[in-house]
């Protein structure tokens, strides 16, 4: 009935590593509960009227095509990483680095543009939603930024191998990272449906 | 302690997982000290084992049932005998009691803060983390076959979040402004606005903060239980072997992770309109005679992200206790859980369900009647699984020999609570009676009933049942038995005639009552109530003694399954080591209810099926 089965200890790394994979997703899920309800939240208050109407600044939109093109560069590095190509791993991954930097400068001057036309935090709910929804995706923004770093540290100090430990931890931080991008794409979407 | 020739000797556990366990080599991997095991800290303090994990939810959370429940004492003393003289209590609360020749009273800003922290620290911290977090953790990695959660780190730091949760809360109680005192719903205006009343100031801030760090403590739980109980059940353990503890903490872990978030998003946004002065909440609000310049925003958005977690949030309070008395009473009762499918069928409808009913809640803050409709539907169907549960629970003992100890008559005590509260909620499912009773004691009746009280006797039963799991011994009987009818008995005389008095329209949240001569006639119940909780707390304080006496007098552990269960944790050494099992993860060969099968007594887990046999469900 119960058949031996060949167990090593990598198998029950993997399943480690495989619960922990999962474990990501999860609270991604559970991330993905805050922006739904702020998601519902505007939509109900845009219904009950008393709304200002403004355009958002064309930042806004550009960092979106930054933000999906980061993707894509992180992609790459990791792909690179997978075929031992670690110079280009290295460069890719701190590009992705820069290329998350200067998407929050971008979302900085979004702000004070924002703050030049008249659009505050304060005021008419309808700009106080913009500020908030796009400062908490800036806030995982530097969750995000801070798992590159750390990536990045360990691509320059560590010996260059490509071991089961790094391959996972790299998946995390890529998978969190198209999760930033997937989120700044559906804020966008969501503003230009209620536009 | 049925310990018959039938029952599974230690010798025959550790030959069956050896013959068919499954080697991980977890044992292999710390040559040179165990890191979870060396030391006093990391042992003890900063552990990352979930059975230590455990024991520090559940010793937090008894110390927040015992100040929740002294709370309680002094607010209801103030409802009792609101003429009595309170200067006795100045030496505990200070500047609280405003003695005037001689008489002491309660500030009436002070009964308003006892109450909400008593509500706050009873829903989250005891009944929240004390429960769920104290038996996910003990159980999830015990029961599954897992040597720990999937991330150890992550579950240490649910703790400490809850920790530092706790240490907020506690130091909002002395502030010179007082802790918040807008309810433990804390709606705006009066928990945005720090103006509002002295509470809202500092008091509210730290509320927030507290809150803020236990919802981080619940996801981090959440995602190991969740995670945990998908990713790392042993060899064998399909979804249909679990026990129900397991599938009632993992529906709970998932609500959890559904619900606190938008706790959460409602909590973010109002941070802002306190700090940053936006207007989500808040519309034409007049304090002082002056009005605000804060406008545009809606008080009703607060109402439905709070209660789109907060009632989520009872059935986090409720399946935990429920999965724990199933496994109680069906170990005592000598007889598999009747209907466990439906049982497990139950526990994730009632999860569903529970994301569709929260504006039951809101029926008198002026949603549309027509919304109404929709959400009492709903709730009223909820009564469905909920029947499902306790018919089962029902037919489990009926016609058993029941073992009658604290645990197992704490398990029947939690199936009277949930249907007599359970049945006043059909009552207030219902928009036109909840209208005029939303604001009276009936509701506070209803949801002591069958959401307070219940979930206490479903840990008690927990508490009693594992604790010779969590620390090889055993609790004493006598006072248990002792603990368990001076409560239930307690518990109905304090709540029953809150039914009455809500009936008779006594309003709720009111600090006393003599300026209204229609409700001078009940003075006397509530010197009754008084009374009846005085006392029941007294019993609590015998558990407590019980409990820690317990742990290092207690009678001990002789035998490694002394209530005969067919669950996995009992097949663990008495003192099990970090990783549990101390050689192989054992496997599991059959579903967790075979009790009083083929002549035997009960047949544990690990026990290879013959061929005669299948898995069935009853």
């Amino acid at each position: 009935m119960v058949t031996t089965i060949k167990n090593t200890e990598a198998d029950s790394a993997a399943r480690l590593f495989q619960a922990k994979r999962f474990a990501l997703w999860i609270g991604i899920a559970g991330m993905m509960m805050v922006f739904t309800s702020l998601t519902s939240a505007y939509i109900v208050r845009k219904a009950a009227g008393n709304w200002l109407e403004f355009k958002l600044p064309d930042i806004f939109f550009y960092n979106a095509l930054l933000a999906i093109a980061s993707s894509v560069v992180l992609q790459a590095s990791y792909a690179a990483f997978k075929r031992e190509k670690f110079v280009l791993y290295k460069v890719l991954l701190a590009l992705t680095l820069l290329m998350g930097v200067a998407f929050l400068l971008g979302q900085y001057s979004g702000w004070m543009q924002l703050v030049d036309m008249g659009i505050f935090l304060q005021g008419n709910p309808s700009g106080s939603f913009v500020f908030v929804l796009s400062g908490l995706h800036a806030l995982h923004l530097l969750v995000g930024l801070t798992s590159l770093s750390v990536a990045l540290f360990q691509a320059l100090s560590l010996p260059d191998r490509l071991t089961e430990r790094r391959k996972f931890r790299f998946e995390l931080t890529l998978t969190f990272w198209h999760f930033l991008t997937f989120l700044w794409v559906y804020l966008m979407a969501l503003w230009m449906y209620l536009a | 302690m049925a310990t018959t020739t039938q029952e599974v000797s230690k010798h025959q556990i550790d030959q069956l997982i050896e013959e068919y366990g499954y080697d991980d080599h977890f044992h292999e991997h710390h040559h040179e000290g165990d890191k979870y095991q060396s030391g006093f800290i990391q042992k003890y303090i900063f552990s990352q084992d979930h059975k230590i994990i455990a024991r520090q939810f559940l010793i937090t959370g008894m110390i927040w049932g015992i100040l929740g429940g002294l709370m309680s004492l002094i607010f209801r003393l103030q409802l009792g005998f609101p003429e009595g003289n309170m200067a006795w209590l100045k030496p505990l609360l200070g500047k609280w009691i405003i003695v005037n020749d001689g008489i002491g009273t309660l500030d009436p800003e002070f009964y308003y803060a006892l109450v909400t922290i008593h509500g706050t620290v009873i829903v989250f911290f005891v009944l929240t983390a004390g429960l769920s977090g104290t038996f996910s953790n003990l159980l999830i990695p015990l029961q599954i076959g897992a040597r720990d959660m999937a991330s150890p780190f992550l579950n240490m730091l649910s703790y400490w979040f809850f920790f530092l949760a706790s240490v907020v809360m506690f130091v909002s109680l002395f502030l010179s402004t007082g802790p918040f005192a807008g309810g433990w719903v804390a709606y705006p205006p009066l928990s945005a606005l720090p103006e509002a009343s002295s509470g809202s100031g500092a008091g509210m801030t730290l509320w927030l903060i507290s809150l803020v760090l236990f919802v981080v403590s619940v996801l981090l739980g959440g995602i190991n239980y969740i995670t945990t109980v998908l990713n790392l059940r042993t060899k064998g353990m399909n979804m249909w072997r679990l026990p129900l503890t397991i599938w009632s903490f993992f529906i709970t872990a998932i609500i959890g992770l559904l619900s606190f978030p938008v706790l959460a998003a409602g909590f973010f946004l109002l941070m802002f309109d306190r700090l940053l002065g936006t207007s989500f909440y808040l519309n034409e609000i007049f304090i002082n005679g002056h009005a605000l310049d804060r406008v545009g925003g809606s008080p009703i958005l607060y109402q439905h992200l709070f209660w789109f977690l907060g009632h989520p949030e009872v059935y986090i309070i409720i399946l935990p206790a429920m999965g724990l008395v199933s496994e109680v009473m069906s170990t005592h009762a000598r007889k598999p859980i009747f209907g466990y499918k439906a049982m497990v069928y139950s526990i994730a409808s009632i999860g569903f369900l529970s994301f569709l009913v929260w504006a039951h809640h809101m029926y008198v803050a002026g949603i549309n009647p027509f919304i109404a409709n929709f959400f009492i539907v709903f709730t009223l169907i909820i009564a469905v699984p909920s029947a499902v549960k306790v018919f089962n629970w029902i037919t489990t003992i009926y016609g058993s020999s029941y073992r009658f100890n604290a645990a197992s008559m704490f398990a029947v005590g939690f199936v009277s609570m949930f249907i007599s509260g359970g049945l006043t909620g059909i009552f207030l499912g219902n928009a036109v009676l909840d209208i005029p009773l939303h604001d009276t004691y009936f509701v506070v009746a209803h949801f002591h009933v069958v959401m307070g009280v219940a979930a206490f006797f479903g840990m008690f039963a927990g508490i009693y049942h594992w604790f010779p799991k969590m620390f090889g011994r055993f609790m004493d009987e006598t006072l248990g038995k002792l603990h368990f009818w001076g409560t239930l008995i307690g518990a109905y005389a304090v709540f029953i005639p809150m039914h009455y008095l809500g009936m008779a329209g006594v309003a709720r949240r009111y600090y006393k009552f003599d300026n209204f001569d229609a409700f001078s006639h009940f003075a006397g119940i509530n010197k009754f109530i008084t009374i009846a909780a005085i006392i029941t707390f007294v019993f609590q304080l015998i558990f407590v003694i019980n409990f820690f006496y317990s742990i290092w007098k207690g009678r001990k552990m002789t035998s490694r399954n002394p209530w005969g269960s067919t669950t996995l944790e009992w097949t663990t050494p008495i003192h099990a080591g970090h990783g549990n099992w101390p050689g192989k993860l054992p496997a599991v060969q059959r579903w967790p209810y075979d009790y009083s099968k083929n002549g035997r007594d009960f047949i544990p887990q690990i026990e290879p099926q013959s061929d005669a046999e299948k898995d069935e469900f009853h």
